[in-house]
C-alpha cells in the first residue's frame, strides 16, 4: 500500500541512468511483488481487489502493451491450450468481443455460449449449465448475468476461475479496471494531465518515450473524479467507486436522489445532487448511460429535464480542471447525458477505453489463469 | 383419541370447543391405547424438579410423590433429570406445501419435522395448489394431518380467492367446516387492498376469526430481494424497504381500530412495525404480532455471498432491527414467535439470488434459535418461552387443548428440552424433504429430547418414537 | 520500475553474501521449482555458513564486457553487415545490454541502440505457478526486421528463456540473424542453444545458486555462486 506514496523517487523517469539504492529498489520490489500475491482466484467484483492487485493489474496491462505495441502479430502464446468460455446471458456485444479478442490475442481457445433469452425461470438452470462447462474443462468462465450475485454463485459449482463480466446491477469490475487504466495514463506520470496517451490505446511505449515506467506500480492517488447518472441501476458505478476508491481516487457520484441506492451512505465516496458543483476542477467525468425506460418507473419526469440537469454539454465541459478527460462506458445516449460535441470532444477518451478493455481484460485473463493451479491466498 | 375429549372440555374455560376436538370426532380415528408415561425428575419452565405422570392424554398427576399415584403402577418412566418440561410448541405459521407442492414438503414431512422440533400444533398455511380458499381444501389438509398424527394441524384459510387479492373467499364456509378454521391470511401476498381488507376484518368477527396479514404494500416492493440499506447498495440487488412492511401495519391497525376486529401481523420484520404495534395496543386496539426465529438471529449481511437460503419475505434485517424485535418479544409487544417454516425444494434455491423463492425452514430449529436470541441473552426466561411458543400462539389460534398450563387436568402436550446440549444444524438430516435452513452448520443451545402429544410419545430420545406414525 | 525476477528466490540469498541486497538468480526459465527448494533449506544452512563464492568482481565484469563488446564488433559490427541491436532479457540482461551498447558506442564512435524484450509471456512453465509480474519491453517502432539481434541475459542456464525470447522475437518481425551474449554460462542445457559470446563458464552443479548483481538492479556489480551443500 505504500508504493503509492514513496514511488515518485523511485521510479523516476530517469531510473536508468540513476543508480537506485539496493535496498530502496529491494522495498519497491516487496510491494509491488505483494500486490500479485495478493491477487484473487476469481474477479466478481472490485473488493476483491488489494489496491497492490489493482495496480498490478493495470501494470501488466502496460506490460501486455508494450509487448505487442506496433507488431505484425498481435498474438501471444500465453494460454495456448487454455479453454475460455464467454457465458452471457445478456446480449452484449460490446463486452463479448472485447473479453473475445482478448482471449484469443492470449491464444486460448474461445466457446461463445450465448443463453440469451432464456430467463432466469426458463430453460436450463445456471447450475446445470456451470456443470457442462466444468465437465469440458472450461479453464476460465467469463460471465455475463442478469441477475445480481450469478458469478458468485457459480464459483461453488465450477473449478475454473470466474470473471464477472457484469450481473445485474451489482459489479462489472474489468469496464472499472479499464477505466482506472485509462485515468492513470492521461493522469498520472511525468506527463500527468498532459497528453501521455495522444497515440490512442496502443499507446507510445517505445524507446522513445519513457512514460509507462513513470505509471508502473503507481495508483490514481489524489485525482479527482465524478460518476454520474443512474448510479443505482449501474454496475459500473459499484465497480468504479470500490476501485478508483482503493487506488487512492476522491470519488464523487452525482445524480438525482431516485437515481442513488438507499445505504450509498456507506460508499466510500462524496454524493452530490448538483452537477455544476461537483464537476469544478476534477480531473475526470465519467457519465454513465441512463435508459429511457427508468422514466416507467418515474425516476425523473422527463428526459429533457434529466439532460438539464445531470447531462455533460460543453458548458459543463469547461468547469472540468485543465487536461481532464470525458469519459462514457458505453453505449452512449448522445444527447442525453452527453452531449456530441463533449463525446467527440477535446478530452473525450470514449473510443479509447474500448482499446484499453482488451489490453486490461488480457491482463486479467493472464494473472488469473495463466497459473492455474497455484495456491492462492 | 375420542375419549381424552370430554376431560380436556372441563378444563377448556367456557369456550367454544375447540376445532381439533371437533374435528377429531368428526373423523373415525381410533388409537391404539396408550401405557402411562412417568417422568421423573424434569423441571416445569425450568422451576423445582418433579415428577409428572401422563395418562389417558391427561397429566393425571405432579409432584414428588407421584410414583404413590394408582396410575404409575406400570407406567413406563421416562428419565427426566437436567430436562426442562414446557407445554408442546405450537407454531402459528407453518407451510407444509401439501397439496401440490410435494416435492418440497409433505404434511407428513413438515409433521416429523414440527415434532421433532417440540411442536404439538402447528396452523398450516393456505398457499398450497390448490389455494386452501375452500372448505373442500381445508379439510383435506386437516384430513392428511390427522392420518399423520405428530401433531394437531390447524388449517388457516385463505382470506381471498386463490390469494389473489380480489375477492373474498367463502370465509364462513371455511369456518363452519370440519376444519374450524379461525384464522385467514393470504400469506406470501398482502392483501393490499385497504378496502378488501377492511371487509375482511369485519366479516370475520362473526365467528370470532383472526385475520393474519402479510404486510408487504406491492407497489413499494417491485423487484424487492432484500433489506433495502447498506447491504443492497453494496450487492446490487433491489431493495426491500422497511416502510413497505410499516405501511401496512399501520394502516392495518387503524383498520382493526376502525373495525374493532382482531389482526394478527406475520412475520413481523422491522424496529418500525413493533413500534407502530405497541402504539396501537396501547390504545387498545386488539392487534397480536409473531416474529420469526430467524429474523431473531440473523441479518442481512447473510446475503453476502449471494446464496439463496438466506433469501426470505419479509427479508433479514439489520442489526438493529433485531435487537428492536428481541426487546419487543421480550416486552409482550410481540406476542408470538411463529416459524413460516417455508421449505423449498432444490431447484428452487440452488440459482440465482433472483431467480430463489423466498423462505426458510424453521420448524426442527426454532426452539434452539430462539434459547440462542432469547434465553441466553436473558430476555426471557423458560416461563417466556413457553408464552411465546405455546401459549400465546395457542390462544390466538383458539386452540384451547395446547398451550395450557403444565397442571393436573390438563392435556398431556408437552415437550422435554435439554437446556445445556448443544447441536449443529445439519441441513440434510433435517425430517423436511427441503433442505433450505440457514443455520446449516451452525451449532445451537438446547435440544428437544421427548414430545407428547395427548400423552403419547411422537419423539422419543430426539426421533420419531416408533409407533408414532 | 522494474519487475520482479523470473523467481521469487532471490531474498535469503541476498542476507548470505556481505549483507548485500537482493541478488540476481540465474536464469529465468531455469527449473526454479528446484531453485525454490534449494531455498527452502537456506535457514539451516546460515549456521553452517554456505560456502558463497565470488567468481567475478566489478572489475572482472567490466573487462569482461568490453571484451564481449569488442567480439560482437569483430563478428557482426562491420559497416556492410545489418545493422545490430542488442536486447536485454529482463531483468538483468537490460542493464547488460545497455552497457554493451554503451561499449559499442565508445568503441566505435557510433550509437549502437539497446532495447527490452520480455519473455514471460512466452514461458512454457506459468500452470501451477503464481501470477508473474512482466517486465518492460523496449523495441524500435520500426521493428526488428533486417536487423542483427544481439540478445542479451545474464546467465544462461537451460536454455528455456532463449528459446522463448526467439519465440517472442518472431512475433515482432523478421531479424537477419539472432544472436546470443551472456555474462554467465553455468551449463545444464536442456535445450540445443548456445550462446555466441560468453563472458565466462562456470561449471555448477545441477542445484549450486549463481547470482548476478548488478548496479542498476542490485546496487552493487558481482557475480557469486553458493554451492549446494
Amino acid at each position: 500500500m505504500t508504493s503509492a506514496q514513496t514511488t515518485p523517487e523511485e521510479t523516476s523517469p530517469q531510473r536508468q541512468d540513476t543508480v537506485i539504492r539496493g535496498d530502496q529498489a529491494a522495498d519497491c520490489q516487496a510491494d509491488l511483488d505483494r500486490g500479485y500475491a495478493e491477487l484473487p482466484r476469481h474477479l466478481i467484483c472490485a473488493s476483491d481487489l488489494t489496491r497492490g492487485a489493482a495496480i498490478a493489474i493495470l501494470d501488466t496491462a502496460e506490460r501486455i502493451d508494450q509487448a505487442i505495441a506496433g507488431r505484425e502479430v498481435r498474438k501471444l502464446p500465453t494460454l495456448r491450450g487454455r479453454t475460455v468460455v464467454n457465458l452471457f446471458y445478456e446480449d452484449s456485444t460490446r463486452t463479448r468481443i472485447s473479453f473475445e479478442l482478448a482471449a484469443k490475442r492470449l491464444s486460448a481457445d474461445v466457446i461463445n455460449f450465448s443463453a440469451k433469452g432464456s430467463s432466469v425461470s426458463k430453460g436450463e438452470s445456471l447450475k446445470d449449465t456451470a456443470l457442462t462447462l466444468q465437465s469440458m474443462g472450461a479453464d476460465a468462465v467469463v460471465i455475463r448475468h442478469s441477475a445480481s450475485g450469478a458469478p458468485q454463485r457459480l464459483t461453488n459449482w465450477i473449478k475454473g476461475t470466474i470473471v464477472n463480466a457484469g450481473d445485474g446491477t451489482h459489479e462489472h469490475p474489468t469496464q472499472a479496471l479499464l477505466d482506472a487504466f485509462t485515468l492513470r495514463r492521461h493522469l498520472v506520470g511525468g506527463a500527468a494531465g498532459g497528453n501521455a496517451t495522444a497515440g490512442g490505446g496502443a499507446g507510445g511505449s517505445t524507446s522513445a518515450g519513457n512514460s509507462v515506467e513513470d505509471r508502473i506500480g503507481r495508483g490514481l492517488d489524489g485525482k479527482r473524479v465524478v460518476i454520474v447518472g443512474d448510479i443505482l441501476h449501474s454496475r459500473v458505478a459499484r465497480s468504479n467507486v470500490t476501485l478508483l476508491h482503493s487506488l487512492g481516487a476522491h470519488v464523487t457520484v452525482v445524480a438525482p436522489p431516485t437515481l442513488l441506492p438507499v445505504g450509498i451512505e456507506a460508499w466510500p465516496c462524496d454524493v452530490s445532487y448538483h452537477f455544476d458543483t461537483a464537476l469544478e476542477g476534477v480531473d475526470a467525468a465519467m457519465m454513465l448511460r441512463v435508459q429511457n425506460e427508468r422514466m416507467d418507473g418515474a425516476f425523473f419526469p422527463t428526459p429533457r429535464e434529466y439532460t438539464r440537469g445531470y447531462g455533460l454539454d460543453l458548458r459543463r465541459r469547461a468547469l472540468l480542471a485543465p487536461g481532464a478527460i470525458v469519459m462514457h462506458p458505453g453505449p452512449m445516449n448522445r444527447g442525453m447525458e452527453i452531449a456530441p460535441a463533449v463525446a467527440d470532444g477535446e478530452g473525450s477518451v470514449v473510443t479509447e477505453q474500448v482499446a484499453n478493455g482488451v489490453t486490461v481484460r488480457m491482463a486479467v485473463l493472464y494473472l488469473l489463469v495463466s497459473g492455474e493451479g497455484a495456491d492462492r491466498v | 383419541m375420542t375419549e381424552f375429549v370430554s376431560g380436556q372440555a372441563q378444563s377448556a374455560s367456557g369456550q367454544a370447543q375447540s376445532a381439533f376436538r371437533q374435528a377429531h370426532s368428526d373423523i373415525e380415528h381410533e388409537l391404539p391405547a396408550v401405557a402411562p408415561l412417568l417422568i421423573r425428575g424434569a423441571a416445569p419452565y425450568g422451576e423445582d424438579a418433579v415428577d409428572v405422570l401422563l395418562a389417558d392424554g391427561e397429566i393425571v398427576a405432579i409432584g414428588t410423590d407421584v410414583v404413590n399415584h394408582p396410575a404409575a403402577d406400570g407406567a413406563e418412566v421416562i428419565a427426566g433429570a437436567g430436562l426442562i418440561l414446557l407445554p408442546g410448541l405450537v407454531d402459528l405459521h407453518a407451510h407444509l406445501r401439501e397439496p401440490g407442492g410435494e416435492d418440497a414438503e409433505t404434511v407428513a414431512s413438515g409433521s416429523a419435522s414440527a415434532a421433532l422440533g417440540g411442536y404439538t400444533a402447528i396452523f398450516a398455511m393456505p398457499n398450497t395448489e390448490p389455494t386452501a380458499d375452500t372448505a373442500g381444501v381445508v379439510e383435506q389438509v386437516l384430513r392428511l394431518g390427522h392420518e399423520v398424527g405428530l401433531v394437531d394441524v390447524q388449517p388457516i384459510g385463505a382470506v381471498t380467492v386463490g390469494r389473489r387479492g380480489t375477492q373474498l373467499a367463502e370465509l364462513a364456509a371455511m369456518a363452519s367446516s370440519a376444519a374450524r378454521v379461525t384464522i385467514f391470511s393470504d400469506d406470501g401476498h398482502c392483501v393490499a387492498d385497504p378496502l378488501l381488507m377492511r371487509r375482511a376484518l369485519e366479516y370475520v368477527k362473526a365467528f370470532n376469526g383472526v385475520i393474519a396479514q402479510h404486510a408487504e404494500e406491492p407497489r413499494l416492493t417491485v423487484g424487492a430481494q432484500m433489506h433495502e440499506g447498506v447491504v443492497s447498495a453494496r450487492l446490487g440487488l433491489g431493495g426491500w424497504p422497511a416502510v413497505a412492511e410499516e405501511a401496512i401495519v399501520a394502516r392495518d391497525c387503524l383498520l382493526a381500530e376502525h373495525v374493532g376486529s382482531h389482526l394478527h401481523m406475520c412475520h413481523v420484520s422491522t424496529a418500525g412495525s413493533a413500534e407502530l404495534i405497541a402504539a396501537a395496543k396501547a390504545r387498545g386496539t386488539h392487534v397480536t404480532a409473531e416474529v420469526t426465529p430467524h429474523h431473531l438471529l440473523l441479518t442481512d449481511s447473510a446475503a453476502e455471498g449471494y446464496d439463496p437460503v438466506n433469501k426470505v419475505t419479509p427479508p433479514l434485517r439489520p442489526q438493529v432491527d433485531v435487537d428492536a424485535l428481541r426487546r419487543a418479544l421480550a416486552d409482550g409487544v410481540i406476542d408470538v414467535v411463529a416459524t413460516d417454516h417455508a421449505p423449498h425444494a432444490r431447484q428452487d434455491k440452488e440459482t440465482e439470488w433472483a431467480a430463489a423463492k423466498p423462505g426458510m425452514l424453521g420448524l426442527e430449529t426454532a426452539l434452539s434459535v430462539v434459547v440462542a436470541a432469547m434465553v441466553e441473552t436473558e430476555l426471557l426466561d423458560w416461563r417466556g418461552v413457553a408464552r411465546v411458543m405455546s401459549e400465546n400462539p395457542a390462544r390466538i389460534g383458539s386452540l384451547t387443548d395446547h398451550g395450557r398450563p403444565i397442571a393436573v387436568g390438563e392435556p398431556a402436550n408437552l415437550v422435554l428440552i435439554d437446556p445445556v446440549a448443544r447441536w449443529t444444524v445439519h441441513a440434510a438430516e433435517m425430517a423436511s424433504l427441503s433442505q433450505n435452513t440457514p443455520f446449516d452448520g451452525m451449532e445451537l443451545p438446547a435440544q428437544v429430547v421427548h414430545t407428547f402429544l395427548r400423552g403419547r410419545a411422537t419423539v422419543r430420545d430426539g426421533v420419531i418414537a416408533g409407533g408414532a406414525l | 520500475m522494474g519487475t520482479p525476477d523470473s523467481t521469487a528466490r532471490t531474498d535469503n540469498a541476498a542476507s548470505d553474501v556481505s549483507g548485500a541486497p537482493a541478488p540476481s538468480t540465474e536464469s529465468h526459465a531455469a527449473d526454479s521449482a528446484h531453485a525454490r527448494s534449494a531455498h527452502a533449506e537456506s535457514p539451516s544452512t546460515e549456521q553452517s555458513a554456505p560456502q558463497r563464492a565470488v567468481i567475478l568482481s566489478e572489475a572482472d565484469i567490466r573487462r569482461t564486457l568490453d571484451r564481449i563488446a569488442h567480439q560482437i564488433l569483430e563478428s557482426v559490427g562491420s559497416d556492410d553487415a545489418a545493422p545490430v541491436l542488442l536486447v536485454g532479457i529482463p531483468r538483468r540482461g537490460v542493464p547488460l545490454a545497455q552497457r554493451l551498447a554503451a561499449r559499442m558506442t565508445t568503441f566505435t564512435g557510433h550509437a549502437f541502440p539497446a532495447g527490452a524484450l520480455d519473455i514471460t509471456l512466452y514461458r512454457d512453465d506459468l500452470r501451477g505457478r503464481p501470477p508473474r509480474a512482466l517486465a518492460e519491453t523496449q523495441l524500435p517502432t520500426t521493428g526488428v526486421d533486417g536487423l542483427t539481434v544481439v540478445l542479451v541475459d545474464d546467465v544462461l542456464y537451460s536454455g528455456r528463456t532463449i528459446r522463448a525470447a526467439m519465440d517472442a522475437l518472431r512475433d515482432h518481425g523478421r531479424p537477419a540473424a539472432i544472436r546470443l551474449a551472456v555474462l554467465v554460462d553455468r551449463g545444464h542445457r536442456q535445450l540445443p542453444i548456445r550462446a555466441d559470446y560468453v563472458g565466462k563458464n562456470i561449471p555448477t552443479a545441477f542445484d549450486d545458486d549463481v547470482a548476478v548483481h548488478l548496479t542498476e538492479t542490485d546496487g552493487f556489480d558481482a557475480v557469486t555462486v553458493e554451492r549446494a551443500l
